[in-house]
């Protein structure tokens, strides 16, 4: 039984092909058609935009989500992964984006209590023979009695890797395995990795933002863009799959893309001064480390500036500090060339706006009704509250229902609690309270359109331009690179929590653009770049 | 019981074309008195299998309870007289957690109010009438809960320390100082049985409601949860309160001072088991000793449960549960059970209490029409 584990040494790379795998959740199609083949020790990279169904396709495989419609043949032969161990037990390993190790835990005993057959009573030094003959067949080197909580990054990135040789995973699907990483370690791992391909004994799929990595270590590559393959193959070029990522019509747009804009966004008479300006903004995550490294950007009156990134670049926090829920460790915000601390009352004076991301976690109260949710930024003031402090609950119902009706918010009454809306519905109260009050002179607002159907995004960003035009200075945060591109009079990229890359969206290119979103200076160093 | 009623009512018929409008509104509440009432069913009937296994009959068991409680005008004040002091105390409990705090420390509180408010007219007995000397006892009782539950509320919001930890730990350190002085520095030497304060005398004791032997205790508990329902459910100052405890981080998004409103309803909390501690002075003891440490503090968590912190709800909860404890001592006279077993009975009622707040949600007669997919 525990032999089965060290089995390791069997040859046999797995080889995969996905055929028309199509995924819907809800009105959304996550995957559309995907067919992907990867060969028995082929090093492949799955590549795309955030959306784009890169998840989706892994999850699917993996058994996580059961595909709609489609088929998955591993050597040749059709199975049916209806849950992770399924997967599991037909060689199929994923390391995730986030590790999956228990921290207070040695290695050693990680890598035991893995196994799907552990023992109850184990026999450590048993064990512990077993794993150090499997680990000198191995590259990799793991300190094995030390707690995993004190590993490095890498160390413990080798360590994911190494529970799933452990367990005999020989198609290794991996999910971004380096953004934690350095450079160095990066490249140790991958080298390894691509070193047991080679030699036929695993066959490895990578999710990847990083184009330098591709162009080291993959073999082939496959693009999604909108849950469809878009292209793919062998010895493609930097420029060739930053292209296929981002969208070919309108990567090859260039000037005539302003040109396919909504009409709608006529420039206003004049850009005005900075009505925000973020002046060196340093902040922590919640586990200390550096989220953001620096922010410095200007926006004018009128003007909407948009920030796109791969996600986990900075842009939580971005939106976080700017309204108060994360603090500054350092840094100076000004609205209108005023000093701006994230009061309620300097929200108020300033004009300043936010509508965060997932507004039910971060801008509502599930709890509360529609109307309370609606009036948040003013239920102290006349006419919603007497002399400053007592409530009037009919006007308080009336300004939510007036509201729920010129943004449409689908609910069944204006008491109904807010959580009971569906998110498009929630997205609407939210801008509703943020959009309604005259006049904005800053709007935060970081993806508007996550999750909604196509109705809805384009209401919403309807508003958002209607905001503007107005003479709002706006702050888009959106991963949509699409939305970035189709609203922005100015697009910025964040990457590490830094600004990497800003230009008018007359001079944007959507290859640098892509090259800066997919890894920053690190991207510009393999990239043959005009 | 629930899952009959549900399939009772045809969805979309019945009360809904009763109550088109309003009908909302309704169900909700129909829940919060639904679920609770189930659970006190469930409670019931696991408390009649642990008598059925002690050799009792529930039927006599439950009669009794009911006799001792609310069966005669006698029973009934013994009710009230043991309900005032939890309506202030369940307030404790009630307050921090509409800012979404768990603070159980209400013992404390009650604790060091009533010294507080023993220690403060001593100094002053004869010189001042007694209604002064009341309002001084009041007024240093609550100042001194307010202070005691406030300072939990200053640590969760400047050092992040855990209310529901602190609270707790902070009550077994109010019954220490509680013991230290009333043994020590302020014992009265006339007290050689029961070290207590000096006396405040029966001439400044508060009397009981003219008529009854129910203490005022009752009438200010009542009074405190409306003050405390307006605050919240109708005041600006609430409604940033229930933002800032429904969710922490859109209050700091709407820029509301979260820890301000913390620190508020901690103080107001803590304020509200100080007046409790002082009424059980003033009207019972006559001084401060360890009778003050008996448990009203923690009952007082379970009242505030059973009534979902909703302050108008506290009071008939808190009468209920001052039943359970008057018929404590006709059951153990006639059933020859132990004094533990109303305890125990509490008990069982807080477990399912805690259990069946899954239930919120679950039963479709309770939500709202248009959740469901319209045909």
């Amino acid at each position: 039984m525990s032999n089965e584990a060290l089995s390791f040494t069997s040859p046999g790379a797995i080889a995969l092909e996905a055929i028309g795998l199509s995924k819907r959740f809800g009105s959304f199609k996550a995957l559309d058609d995907v067919s992907l083949k990867v060969p028995a020790g082929e090093f492949h990279a799955l590549l795309g935009e955030n959306g784009a169904g890169k998840s989706t396709l892994v999850k699917c495989l993996m058994g996580f989500h059961r595909a709609d419609e489609g088929a998955v043949l591993l050597d040749g032969r059709e199975v049916s992964v209806r849950n992770p161990r399924e997967a599991q037990g037909l060689g199929l390993g994923m390391v995730y984006q986030h590790f999956t190790l228990v921290p207070s835990l040695t290695a050693a005993e990680n890598l035991v209590i893995a196994r799907r057959d552990a023992p109850a009573v184990i026999d450590w030094a048993a064990e512990r023979r077993r794993i150090e003959a499997f680990l000198d067949r191995t590259p990799f080197r793991v300190p094995l009695d030390r707690r995993v909580g004190a590993l490095s990054a890498g160390e413990r990135q080798k360590l994911e890797i190494l529970k799933l040789l452990y367990l005999d995973q020989r198609f290794m699907i991996l999910d971004e395995p380096t953004s934690v990483l350095t450079p160095a370690e990066a490249d140790e791992i991958l080298g390894h990795l691509k070193a047991m391909t080679e030699r036929g004994e695993i066959t490895v799929l990578m999710i990847t933002h990083k184009f330098r990595e591709v162009q080291a270590f993959a073999d082939a590559v496959t693009v999604l863009r909108r849950g469809r393959v878009v292209g793919g193959g062998r010895g493609l070029s930097t420029r060739e799959m930053a292209t296929m990522m981002v969208g070919e019509a309108a990567a090859t747009a260039g000037a005539s893309g302003k040109a396919a804009l909504p009409e709608r966004r006529a420039m206003p008479a004049s850009v005005g001064e900075p009505a925000l300006e973020l002046a060196g903004l340093f902040a922590e995550d919640d586990d200390g480390r550096p989220a953001l490294r620096g922010v410095s950007l200007k926006v004018a009156a009128g003007e909407i500036v948009g920030i796109a990134g791969v996600s986990g670049n900075g842009q939580g926090a971005l939106v976080e500090t700017c309204c108060g829920q994360r603090p500054l460790s350092s840094g100076q915000m000004f609205v209108n060339g005023r000093d701006f601390l994230p009061t309620r009352r300097a929200f108020d004076a300033a004009g300043l706006f936010v509508v965060p991301e997932e507004p039910l976690k971060n801008a509502a109260v599930a709890g509360m009704s529609v109307a309370d949710n609606i009036v948040f930024r003013r239920f102290e003031k006349p006419p919603l509250s007497r002399r400053g402090w007592w409530l009037d609950r009919r006007a308080i119902r009336a300004a939510g229902r007036e509201l729920m009706t010129r943004f449409r918010v689908a609910s069944p009454s204006p008491d109904t609690p807010i959580g009971a809306l569906s998110g498009g519905n929630v997205q609407r109260a939210v801008l509703a309270r943020e959009l309604s009050a005259e006049p904005i002179a800053v709007l935060i607002v970081a993806n508007p359109c996550f999750g909604l159907d196509f109705a809805s995004a384009a209401e919403i960003r309807a508003r958002i331009v209607a905001a503007r035009n107005a003479g709002a200075a706006v702050l888009l945060i959106s991963e949509d690179l699409d939305e970035v591109l189709d609203l922005s009079d100015t697009v910025a990229v964040i990457s590490h929590g830094q600004i990497a890359y800003k230009a008018p969206i007359a001079e944007v290119d959507r290859g640098t653009i892509g090259i800066h979103f997919a890894g920053g200076s690190e991207g510009e160093q393999g990239a043959p770049l005009g | 019981m629930e899952k009959g009623a549900v399939s009772g009512v045809e969805p979309g018929t019945g009360l809904t074309e009763l109550l088109p409008q309003g009908g909302d509104r309704l169900r909700r509440a129909a829940e919060f008195v639904a679920v609770p009432a189930f659970a006190l069913l469930v409670a019931a009937a696991l408390f009649s299998a642990v008598l059925l296994g002690m050799g009792q009959s529930p039927l006599a068991f439950f009669e009794l309870l009911w006799r001792g409680a609310f069966g005669s005008a006698f029973s009934w004040q013994n009710t009230l007289q043991r309900a005032a002091p939890l309506i202030l105390t369940a307030l404790c409990v009630a307050l921090p957690a509409r800012a979404g705090l768990m603070v159980i420390g209400g013992e404390g509180a009650f604790v060091v109010g009533g010294l507080a408010a023993a220690i403060a007219p001593l100094p002053f007995l004869g010189l001042a009438p007694a209604p002064v000397l009341l309002a001084l006892m009041a007024a240093a009782g609550m100042l001194a809960g307010a202070l005691w539950i406030g300072l939990v509320g200053v640590l969760r919001h400047r050092r992040g320390v855990n209310e529901t930890i602190s609270s707790l730990l902070l009550t077994y350190i109010a019954v220490a100082v509680l013991s230290f002085l009333v043994e020590g520095p302020l014992r009265d030497p006339a007290t050689p049985n029961k070290p207590s304060t000096h006396p405040i005398g029966a001439d400044v004791m508060l009397a009981p409601i003219p008529g009854t032997s129910v203490h005022w205790g009752l009438v200010a508990g009542i009074v405190a949860c409306v003050l405390a329902h307006l605050l919240i459910s109708r005041t600006s100052t609430g409604f940033a309160i229930r933002i800032a405890g429904g969710n922490p981080r859109t209050a700091l998004g709407q820029g509301l001072p979260v820890g301000k409103l913390i620190v508020l309803c901690c103080l107001l909390a803590g304020g509200a088991a100080g007046l409790a501690g002082f009424f059980d002075v003033a009207t019972v003891h006559g001084a401060a000793n360890v009778s003050l440490v008996a448990g009203y503090g923690f009952t007082g968590i379970l009242v505030s449960f059973l009534a979902r912190h909703n302050a108008l709800a506290i009071p008939p909860v808190a009468i209920l549960f001052g039943g359970i404890g008057a018929a404590g001592g006709l059951i153990q006279r006639r059933l020859g059970l132990p004094d533990a077993t109303v305890a125990l009975l509490e008990g069982v009622i807080f477990v399912t209490l805690l259990t069946s707040e899954t239930l919120y949600g679950r039963f479709a007669l309770f939500q709202p029409r248009a959740a469901r997919p319209r045909p």
